[in-house]
């Protein structure tokens, strides 16, 4: 399946590893925040919605 | 149709909304098209031999390295002269994504440089002036965090962008200044046209260059959409706070 890489083939594995292994990181954090911060928002909004109006 | 409307938060919103999934979708098959094509399906260079398929990372990475950072000085400069806070806040998303992609850059270049130049590292002006652009990336997100007021931490991150854009800049323009360095000038210089990489090699390069592109995109919309939400979160905190 993978490909003959030669002598090189621990460089060029371990590029790609990391590599895919930052930016997978890097997606689900900001996806994992999104939802925190989103769920977080709707929950204040219900909130201030049921809040009596002081004003 | 101004652009100016998407300084508004809410026309931002409703505009990212339909547009993410869409942009998602071409980054994950643009990305995912290059490096495979790339990984699997091209030769070895006859001197470098499989080590070159590490320039479907490396050269995107160091490309968006270097954009992002630009992308944050317009935007940057838009917040100090009209003040749109969208501005600030897509500048804010970026800087995580672009130093990860400096990240990227400087790990691959290393692991690329130990078997063809015979070191992981050398004080070579790209070299240096990535690893600058890579402090300066850090040294922008600790800025954000350390200073309480948004608009101030807006300012004074808005400065610090425009500082480190000749970093930036030098970083790809480097090569071109000095010559003593161990890096190689642009393979795909955009100015003059002319490329020393075969088209074998070059086509799987740029799908994989406008994947990274659009993944940038996909990753500062999303981030920045999660900024918005999150300065009005604040907000009702805040007036949650001062009524109790």
């Amino acid at each position: 399946m993978i490909p003959d890489l030669g002598k090189y083939q621990g460089a060029v594995l371990s590029a790609y590893a990391i590599s895919l292994l930052l930016i997978t990181v890097t997606v689900a954090l900001s996806l994992w925040r999104a939802r925190v911060v989103k769920q977080q928002l709707n929950d204040a909004e219900a909130r201030a919605k049921q809040a009596p109006d002081t004003h | 149709m101004s652009i100016w409307k998407y300084a508004n938060p809410t026309q931002f919103m409703r505009t990212t909304r339909w547009l993410l999934p869409w942009l998602s979708a071409l980054a994950i098959l643009s990305v995912g098209t290059g490096l495979i094509w790339g990984f699997f399906f091209t030769p070895d260079d006859f001197r470098q031999g499989s080590t070159v398929k590490i320039i479907y990372l490396h050269v995107p990475s160091a490309l968006m390295a270097i954009n992002a950072w630009l992308m944050m000085l317009v935007t940057s400069l838009i917040w100090l002269i009209r003040r749109h806070h969208v501005s600030a806040l897509l500048a804010r998303a970026a800087a995580p994504v672009g130093l990860v992609m400096t990240l990227i850059a400087l790990i691959t270049g290393g692991i690329w440089g130990q078997p063809m130049w015979g070191t992981y590292w050398a004080w070579d002006p790209r070299l240096t002036s990535f690893l600058i652009l890579f402090l300066f990336y850090l040294g922008y997100i600790a800025l954000w965090q350390a200073v309480e007021t948004q608009d101030t931490a807006a300012d004074l991150t808005s400065v610090l962008c425009l500082v480190g854009s000749v970093f930036a800049l030098l970083s790809r323009y480097a090569v071109n200044f000095w010559n003593q360095g161990l890096h190689q000038g642009t393979s795909v210089p955009v100015a003059t046209g002319g490329r020393t990489v075969s088209d074998v090699f070059f086509v799987p390069l740029l799908i994989s260059m406008a994947g990274f592109g659009l993944m940038f995109v996909v990753l500062v919309l999303l981030r920045t959409r999660t900024e918005i939400r999150a300065r009005r979160l604040q907000a009702l905190l805040a007036r949650e706070r001062a009524a109790s």
